[in-house]
């Protein structure tokens, strides 16, 4: 098995590590077979990701892929975000070995469930846009 | 602080070292005859080849040369051993074998084929500490019990088994007794006749031979059918021509291991018991096996909230090359089957780390780990969401949260 360089380049210097304290939402994904736990943390302003965070327990792809998720991820509409793929990750990266290709998925769910945080904490529905508050 | 190389897998494999490179070389340059060959240029290779196995064999404590049988490597020996027994036992209507639940996997896979094939198999199972005894093996002692195989000292853990007693009690029961010793021969007072055992496995790279060369010792009474067939070479039981190059370079390496044992193993243990110490004063670590009886030189560790893969490659990027028994590196996503064997929680288990010094490591190589791991783990679990779950819920205070990495 080995790393790309841009996985190896993105774990030696994972982009955005950390908690958003003021996060609107927060997403996890992991419980899988090999233990991994990624967690995402987002800022959103007029719908769109203004600012992006994570922190991961797991493998160096797992790390590769938190990282590049918070990179492709900012500046993204809500509805853009929630259009992320795993594929999508993985490209960023260069490709991951195969058997580490379940990372790039744990990625997509991350954010998808950071979403769904942001929507259920601030009410909103998916097909609302930014400025329908219910509050 | 100056980045370094450190090579700290000894149990993965060991540079060659100069003596067996010494000895190989005549036989991969002008001294390239058959051993099989007549003339003298053949002769020459045949000559090295029984030095090889007069060598082996008083390294092992065996009666006779004719007792070691060249392999390709540990596994072919495991393999071999293994399958043969069955097969001696399957002749008598015995097919029941004993093991352990933390061998190498070139045993417990065998095992596992031999189940497919109409064996049944016992994994033992090990303790905390990482030992089986002798009365769990006599307790699953049957009438149709062929093979009892027990690993000398375990890859990961370094733990060192009670085999002398397992072979007396085989011995007693008339049953076979086969011990994995890649990790031990080298590091540990082996005497096959005293501790009874009736089949041993060897690698060479483990001890400063070449990779792809092994050796099975077989008590000479044992007529062990053969696993590879074809020529005439090692008496008939295992075909294809000699490696003689791998197989001088084993007669030396193993004469120079067990030589300068003693010396070493005093050597490695100082710097094996300064390196844990520093370790364990990491918070949230602790010391995977038993700290006595096991091999010099093997250090498990595991770090509460860091994934083994991540600390591995941090630690590369530091130059120092280490190894894991975690889920990732392995290709499967398992924590470490001997961690689990153990008893460990996945928490620890997904997380740990072994450091396996050898005869070339020095007491500045031990500061410079000693220097870069606590760095390593604290940005490891500043990054990680499980460290953070763990402080809240185990009221641990959470050193790494104001750290700059």
């Amino acid at each position: 098995m080995t790393y790309s360089t841009k996985v190896l380049e993105h774990f030696a210097n994972p982009r955005n590590v950390g908690e958003l304290d003021d996060a609107d939402g927060i997403g996890e994904a992991g419980g899988a077979k090999c233990g991994d736990l990624m967690r995402l943390y987002i800022k959103v302003r007029d719908n769109v990701i203004s600012d992006v965070s994570f922190k991961t327990f797991g493998c160096a792809a797992a790390i590769a892929a938190s990282s590049v998720t918070t990179e492709l991820l900012k500046g993204r509409t809500l509805e853009a975000a929630v259009k992320l793929t795993n594929d999508e990750v993985n490209e960023a990266l260069d490709g991951l070995p195969e058997e580490k290709l379940h990372c790039s998925v744990l990625a997509e769910q991350a954010v998808k469930s950071a979403v769904e945080d942001y929507r259920k904490k601030h009410g909103t529905r998916p097909e609302n846009g930014a400025d329908n508050r219910y509050e | 602080m100056e980045k370094r190389f450190v090579y700290a897998d000894n149990a993965a494999t060991t540079r060659v070292s100069k003596t067996a490179l010494d000895a190989a070389m005549p036989f991969l340059t002008e001294s390239f005859g058959n051993p099989s060959s007549i003339y003298s240029l053949g002769q020459k290779s045949a000559k090295a080849v029984l030095k090889a196995r007069q060598d082996t064999a008083a390294a092992l404590g065996a009666e006779r040369a004719g007792e070691i049988y060249f392999t390709g490597g540990g596994s072919e020996a495991d393999n071999w051993a293994i399958k043969g027994a069955a097969e001696l036992g399957a002749a008598q209507g015995r097919r029941h074998i004993i093991t352990t639940n933390f061998e190498h996997h070139a045993v417990l896979n065998t095992c596992a084929y031999l189940q497919k094939h109409g064996f049944e198999v016992t994994y033992l199972p090990v303790d905390e500490n990482g030992f089986v005894t002798a009365a769990q093996v006599e307790k699953a002692l049957r009438e149709d019990t062929c093979l009892v195989t027990v690993m000398y000292a375990n890859n990961e853990i370094g733990t060192i088994q009670p085999i002398a007693d397992i072979g007396s009690l085989c011995r007693s029961r008339g049953v076979l007794f086969h011990t994995d010793a890649v990790q031990a021969v080298g590091h540990v007072d082996i005497n096959v006749r005293e501790q009874n055992i009736d089949m041993l496995s060897l690698s060479g790279h483990k001890l400063h031979a070449p990779k792809g060369i092994g050796a099975l010792y077989c008590k000479k009474d044992i007529i062990l059918p053969s696993l590879i067939h074809g020529g005439s070479q090692e008496r008939g039981r295992r075909a294809g021509t000699e490696n003689v190059a791998g197989i001088a370079a084993l007669g030396a390496a193993i004469t120079e291991a067990v030589g300068s044992m003693a010396e070493n193993n005093g050597r490695v243990l100082r710097l094996r018991e300064r390196l844990i110490d520093s370790i364990l004063e990491i918070p949230q670590s602790r010391l995977n096996g038993s700290r006595s009886n096991r091999l010099a030189g093997n250090i498990n560790v595991s770090f509460k909230g860091v994934e083994g893969e991540s600390l591995l490659l941090t630690l590369d990027m530091y130059g120092v090359s280490a190894s894991s028994g975690s889920a990732c590196t392995s290709g499967s996503l398992d924590p470490s089957h001997v961690l689990k064997a153990l008893g460990l929680p996945d928490a620890f288990a997904y997380g740990s780390l072994r450091l396996t010094l050898g005869d070339e490591n020095t007491d500045e190589e031990v500061d410079y780990i000693t220097e870069i791991l606590p760095k390593i783990v604290a940005k490891l679990r500043s990054m990680s969401p499980y460290w953070d779950k763990l402080c809240k819920a185990e009221g641990i205070y959470d050193y790494v949260k104001d750290m700059e990495f």
